[in-house]
C-alpha cells in the first residue's frame, strides 16, 4: 500500500478545503473465496481513503472481484491511449481451483500494486472510472462488469468503425498495398526494438528466479530428511557421538523450517517483482500496438483526402452540382483527420512521457527488490552459520 | 577452459554433469546386500562430480566482456585464503572458516586438483582408520597408467582377449619392505585372487570389500569412464587394505604389492580345481567309506564339489539346530556378542538411510548453486543489455545494480558448488562406513559356519563313539573274537581319533574367530566413533565457513542497494 501525493504535471499544489496534503492511497485485503466448484472466485476489500474532493467521502470499503479489475484497466486503457496502463496479475484458471495460500496472497498483492500505481500516475489518478471502481456499490459494478466483456457489447458506431477499417485493409491487401503502414521513426525503432528483447532478457531472469525459489524448497526439504536420519543413526549409536548426531539432526530441521520461509520471501519480494515487470513491459507492447493503430488510421484518412482533393478539384472543373455534396463531404473528413493526427501526436508525446516514468519506476521497483533479495540471502546465510556454529563447542570437547 | 569457454557450453556442461551425477545417484538400495552396488556407484558419480567441479569453479565469464570483475580468479588455494588475487573485488575478508579449515580440506582441495598430497601419510586409506597408524608408520598406494594388454597363452579366439592392467605404486616406510618404492603391474584377476586369499586367511577379521566384478560386455570393459572408475576403485581398495593394523602385514598383500611378474598366489581357480579331487572323494563318501575330514581341512568352511560330503554333515547339524531337536553341544553362548550383532544390523540400516539422504542433500545443495549460477548469468546479460541500450540515467543506475546482484550471485553459485565438493567428501564417511559392513558380515559368517563346522563334529564324534560301542557290545559277545569285526573297531578307533584331532583343531579355528570379531568390533566401533565425529566437526565447519563467506557477499549487495529502501517510504 502506497501513500501517493496528487500531482499536476509542473504546477505547485493548488490550495485544497483541507489543511492536510491531498492523498489517495488505497488498501486490497481480506481475500475471501466465496462460491463453488467452477464459479468459485476470491473476493477482496478494497479501502479507500482520500481527501481528493472528487471523491465521497475520507473513507470508502467496497468489495471486488479480480473481473472488476480487468474491467477498470480495461476502461483505463480505452480512455488513455498511451499511457503504460500497470499491469495485472495473470488470470491463471488453473490455479483457481487449487487457491493455494500462496496463490491467494501473491494476486492480493499484486492487485495492491496495481491500484496503487494508477492512484499516483498524475493523469490516471483522474479518472472517472477509477472512482466508480474505489466507490460504486457492488450491483452497479456487477452490471458495468458484464457490459464491456467482448467486442458484442460495443456500441453500434464502434462497430461501425471497426467494420470500416477492416474494409479498407482488406481492399489494401487486395490492391496490393501489402506491408501495413508503419511509423519511420528511427528513434521510436529503437524504442519498440528495445522493448521487445527486453521482455526476452527478463522473462528468463525470472524463469530462473522461479526456480530458485524451488531450489530453496528443496533444499529444505533434504536438510529435514538428511536430520532426522542423523538423529536416528544417533539413537542407534548411543553416548557422545549419539548426541552429536542427534544434534545436528535437530539443527538441520531446524534449518529446513529456515529455508522454506526464506523460499516463501524470495517468492513474494523477489520473484514477483520480476514477474511484475515482465507484465509492464507487455503492457507497454500493448500501448506500442496502440500506437501503430493510431498511426495507421492517421494514414489512412490522410490517403483518403488526398482523393477526395483530387475529386473535388475534379468536381469543381466540371462545375458538377454534386460539388456541396463533396466540399461537405471533405471537409468532415478534414476535421477527422485533424482529430486522428492530434489522437496520433498525443499517444507520442504521452509515450515520451510515459517511457521516463518507466525507467526510473523500474528502477526504483527493482532497487527495492535486488535490496530485498540480498538482505534475504544475507541473513539465511547468516543465520545458518550461527546454528551449525553453535554446535561446534561440544564437537571440539567430544574430540579432545 | 577457464575465461575463453562460451557460455553456451558452459551451461551446457553444467547441464551435462548435472544429468551425469542424476544417472548415477538415483540408483537406491533396496537392501543391504545391494549396498555395495549403489555404494560403488554412488562413490564413482561423487568422484566424477568432484572432477567436474574444477573447471566449473571458474565462473561463466560473458562473452566478450572485457570487465574485470567478471574475469574468473584463479582457482583459490585453501593454504593461503587471504592471497589477493587479480581480481580486486573479490578479497577474502578474514573469518572464522579461514582460520579453521584444516589440513584435511588442503588433501581434499589437491585431490580435486589431482596432486599427490604427501602430507597424507597415515590417511593412506583416506577417512577411515585415522586412529590405527602409529606416528611413524607409512604405506601410501598409488594405482595408476591403466594399460591394455594381450592374453598371450590360451586364446581361444584369435586375437581377441585383451584385459587392462594397472600399475601398482607402493611408498613405504616400514621395514621388511625391498626398499621404499615399488611398482608392480596387476590386472583385476589378480585383485579377485588376492581378495579370495585374504577372505581364507583372516577369516573372523573385517576384511574391506573389493572392488565389484562387473560383469559387464568386453566393449564396454575397454571404456575410458570404466577404466578409470575401476582404477579409482582399485586405489581405494588397496588403500584400505593398507590401512588395516593386521591386514596391512599380511604376507599375501605385500606378494600382491611388491613381486613382479605374475602373481604369485594359488588363484581360486586353482583351488577349483580341488573339485577334481573331490570327484574322486565323492563315491568313496557316497559308499560310507569312513573318510574322517582331515584336521587341516576344517579351518576352511566346506565349499566346493570336493567337500560334498561335509556340506552335507553340516547341512544336516544346520538344521537340527533350527529345529531344536537336540541341543548343539556348542551353542553361541556369547550373549555380548548377540548384542553386539543386533547393533550392528540396527547401524547398518541406518546408515544406509543416512548415507541416502547424505546424498540428497548433496544434491540439493548443487541444484541450488546452479539455479544460482544460472540466475546471475541471465542478469549479467541484462545488464549488458541496459547498458547498451542506455537512453536514460535511471537505465544505467538499475544496471549498476543489477551488476552487484548478478557478480554476487554467481559469486554465491561458486561457493555452493565449492560448499558441496567438501560436503561429498565429509559424508563419504558414512558412505566408507556402510560397505564396511559387508566385511562385518563376512567375519561373521566365518564365525558361524566355524561354529557349525564344531558342532557338526562333535555329533560326528557322538555318533561315532555309539558306532563303536554297539560293535564292542556285538563283539564281545562271540567267544574268542570276531576277526572282522575287531578289524572294523580298530578302524573305528582310528577314525574316532583323526575326528577328535579335526574337533581339536575346529575349535581351535573357531575360539580364534571369535576372537578376532571381538578384537575387530572393538576396533571397528574405536575407529567409527572417531572418524564420524570428525566427519561431524568438518561438515559443519563446512557449512559455518561457506555461509559466512555467502553472507558476505550478499551483504555487500544489501548495502549497495540499501538506499532505495530509505527512499520507498
Amino acid at each position: 500500500m502506497i501513500t501517493v501525493q496528487r500531482s499536476s504535471s509542473g504546477s505547485s499544489h493548488s490550495p485544497r478545503s483541507s489543511s492536510s496534503q491531498p492523498y489517495l492511497s488505497i488498501s486490497v485485503t481480506e481475500p475471501v473465496k466465496l462460491g463453488n466448484g467452477v464459479q468459485a472466485y476470491i473476493s477482496y476489500r478494497v479501502i479507500t481513503k482520500t481527501n481528493f474532493p472528487e471523491y465521497q467521502g475520507p473513507e470508502k470499503i467496497v468489495i471486488r472481484r479480480y473481473s472488476d479489475f480487468v474491467w477498470l484497466r480495461d476502461r483505463l486503457f480505452e480512455k488513455y491511449k498511451g499511457v503504460f496502463i500497470p499491469p495485472l496479475p495473470e488470470k491463471s484458471t488453473v490455479e483457481k481451483f487449487r487457491f493455494s495460500a500462496e496463490f491467494i496472497e501473491l494476486r492480493r498483492q499484486a492487485l495492491d500494486i496495481f491500484v496503487n500505481r494508477i492512484a499516483s500516475h498524475h493523469e490516471l489518478q483522474q479518472s472517472e472510472d477509477l472512482r466508480t471502481f474505489l466507490q460504486a456499490d457492488e450491483e452497479t459494478m456487477e452490471r458495468l462488469r458484464s457490459q464491456e466483456t467482448g467486442i458484442f457489447k460495443k456500441k453500434p458506431a464502434d462497430l461501425m468503425q471497426i467494420f470500416k477499417e477492416m474494409q479498407t485493409r482488406v481492399s489494401d491487401v487486395v490492391l496490393g498495398k501489402e506491408k501495413p503502414v508503419e511509423e519511420s521513426n528511427p528513434e521510436y525503432e529503437k524504442l519498440k526494438n528495445y522493448i521487445f528483447e527486453l521482455e526476452n532478457h527478463l522473462s528468463e531472469a525470472q524463469k530462473h528466479a522461479y526456480r530458485l525459489v524451488k531450489r530453496h524448497k528443496e533444499l529444505g526439504q533434504s536438510l529435514s530428511d538428511f536430520g532426522k536420519a542423523a538423529k536416528l543413526l544417533g539413537a542407534c549409536e548411543g553416548h557422545a557421538l549419539g548426541k552429536a548426531f542427534s544434534d545436528l539432526g535437530t539443527k538441520s530441521e531446524t534449518l529446513s523450517v529456515r529455508l522454506q520461509k526464506e523460499a516463501h520471501q524470495l517468492l513474494m519480494n523477489f520473484e514477483e517483482p520480476l514477474k511484475d515487470y515482465v507484465r509492464a513491459v507487455q503492457s507497454i507492447k500493448a500501448t506500442i500496438a496502440e500506437r501503430a493503430n493510431a498511426f495507421r488510421h492517421q494514414c489512412e484518412l490522410a490517403e483518403t483526402i488526398k482523393l477526395k482533393e483530387i475529386n473535388l478539384d475534379k468536381l469543381m472543373l466540371t462545375r458538377s452540382d454534386k460539388v456541396g455534396e463533396a466540399e461537405l463531404e471533405y471537409k468532415e473528413l478534414k476535421a477527422e483527420s485533424e482529430e486522428a493526427t492530434r489522437r496520433f501526436e498525443n499517444i507520442v508525446r504521452v509515450m515520451n512521457e510515459e517511457i521516463v516514468r518507466f525507467q526510473d519506476q523500474k528502477t526504483q521497483d527493482m532497487g527495492i527488490a535486488f535490496h530485498q533479495f540480498a538482505k534475504g540471502q544475507s541473513r539465511l546465510a547468516n543465520n545458518i552459520a550461527d546454528a551449525w556454529r553453535s554446535l561446534l563447542p561440544k564437537l571440539e570437547a567430544c574430540l579432545s | 577452459m577457464m575465461g575463453s569457454e562460451n557460455l553456451d557450453s558452459e551451461e551446457a556442461h553444467m547441464y551435462a554433469s548435472r544429468e551425469e551425477m542424476e544417472n548415477l545417484v538415483l540408483d537406491e538400495p533396496s537392501n543391504n546386500n545391494n549396498g555395495t552396488k549403489s555404494f560403488s556407484d554412488y562413490r564413482s558419480a561423487m568422484s566424477s562430480l568432484a572432477d567436474t567441479h574444477h573447471p566449473l569453479s571458474s565462473p561463466m565469464a560473458a562473452p566478450a566482456d572485457s570487465d574485470p570483475l567478471l574475469t574468473p580468479p584463479p582457482f583459490r588455494d585453501f593454504r593461503n585464503p587471504n592471497v589477493a588475487t587479480d581480481n580486486s573485488s573479490y578479497i577474502e575478508p578474514p573469518s572464522y572458516s579461514d582460520v579453521i579449515f584444516s589440513p584435511f580440506d588442503e588433501n581434499a582441495v589437491n585431490e580435486i586438483n589431482g596432486v599427490d598430497s604427501p602430507g597424507r601419510s597415515s590417511d593412506s586409506s583416506g577417512f577411515l582408520s585415522k586412529s590405527t597408524s602409529s606416528s611413524s608408520d607409512y604405506v601410501k598406494i598409488t594405482v595408476s597408467n591403466p594399460q591394455k594388454e594381450q592374453e598371450t597363452s590360451n586364446s581361444l579366439v584369435p586375437g581377441g582377449n585383451t584385459y587392462v592392467t594397472y600399475l601398482i605404486t607402493t611408498r613405504t616406510n616400514i621395514p621388511g619392505h625391498n626398499g621404499s618404492e615399488f611398482s608392480v603391474r596387476r590386472r583385476f584377476k589378480d585383485v579377485v585372487t588376492l581378495s579370495d586369499r585374504l577372505a581364507e586367511s583372516y577369516r573372523g577379521f573385517f576384511i574391506p570389500p573389493r572392488p565389484d566384478k562387473n560383469v559387464v560386455e568386453s566393449q564396454v570393459m575397454q571404456k575410458q569412464e570404466f577404466v578409470e572408475q575401476r582404477r579409482v576403485a582399485l586405489e581405494k581398495y588397496l588403500r584400505r587394505l593398507a590401512g588395516h593394523p593386521v591386514i596391512r602385514k599380511s604376507d599375501e598383500l605385500k606378494v600382491f604389492l611388491q613381486v613382479q611378474g605374475k602373481l604369485p598366489l594359488p588363484t581360486s581357480t586353482d583351488v577349483a580345481s580341488r573339485m577334481l579331487d573331490g570327484a574322486v572323494k565323492l563315491p568313496k563318501q557316497l559308499f560310507g567309506e569312513s573318510v574322517a575330514v582331515a584336521p587341516h581341512e576344517v579351518v576352511q568352511p566346506a565349499k566346493g564339489a570336493r567337500d560334498l560330503l561335509r556340506i552335507f554333515k553340516e547341512l544336516k547339524q544346520s538344521m537340527a539346530n533350527d529345529w531344536g531337536g537336540s541341543k548343539p553341544p556348542v551353542v553361541e553362548e556369547d550373549k555380548e556378542f548377540l548384542k553386539k550383532k543386533e547393533r550392528m544390523h540396527d547401524l547398518e540400516q541406518q546408515l544406509s538411510n543416512a548415507s541416502q539422504q547424505a546424498e540428497s542433500l548433496v544434491k540439493g545443495q548443487q541444484d541450488m548453486g546452479e539455479t544460482m549460477g544460472e540466475l546471475g548469468l541471465a542478469f549479467i546479460k541484462l545488464t549488458k543489455f541496459e547498458n547498451e541500450e542506455a537512453i536514460f540515467n535511471s537505465q544505467r543506475a538499475r544496471a549498476a545494480d543489477m551488476k552487484n546482484v548478478a557478480t554476487a550471485a554467481v559469486k554465491a553459485s561458486r561457493f555452493y558448488r565449492e560448499l558441496n565438493a567438501q560436503t561429498v567428501k565429509h559424508l563419504d564417511t558414512l558412505h566408507e562406513y556402510l560397505g564396511l559392513m559387508l566385511s562385518v558380515h563376512g567375519a561373521f559368517s566365518d564365525r558361524s559356519s566355524a561354529l557349525l563346522t564344531v558342532q557338526t563334529l562333535i555329533s560326528e564324534l557322538s555318533s561315532l563313539h555309539l558306532r563303536a560301542e554297539k560293535l564292542e557290545a556285538a563283539s564281545s559277545k562271540i567267544f574268542g573274537g570276531d576277526r572282522s569285526r575287531i578289524r572294523k573297531i580298530e578302524e573305528l578307533k582310528e577314525t574316532i581319533r583323526v575326528t577328535e584331532d579335526a574337533k581339536h583343531v575346529a575349535t581351535g579355528e573357531y575360539e580364534r574367530i571369535k576372537e578376532n570379531n571381538r578384537s575387530e568390533l572393538e576396533r571397528l566401533g574405536r575407529e567409527r566413533r572417531a572418524d564420524f565425529l570428525n566427519m561431524l566437526k568438518g561438515f559443519v565447519l563446512n557449512q559455518v565457513g561457506y555461509a559466512e563467506k555467502i553472507a558476505n557477499v550478499w551483504a555487500k549487495v544489501a548495502e549497495e542497494t540499501s538506499a532505495y529502501t530509505r527512499e520507498s517510504t
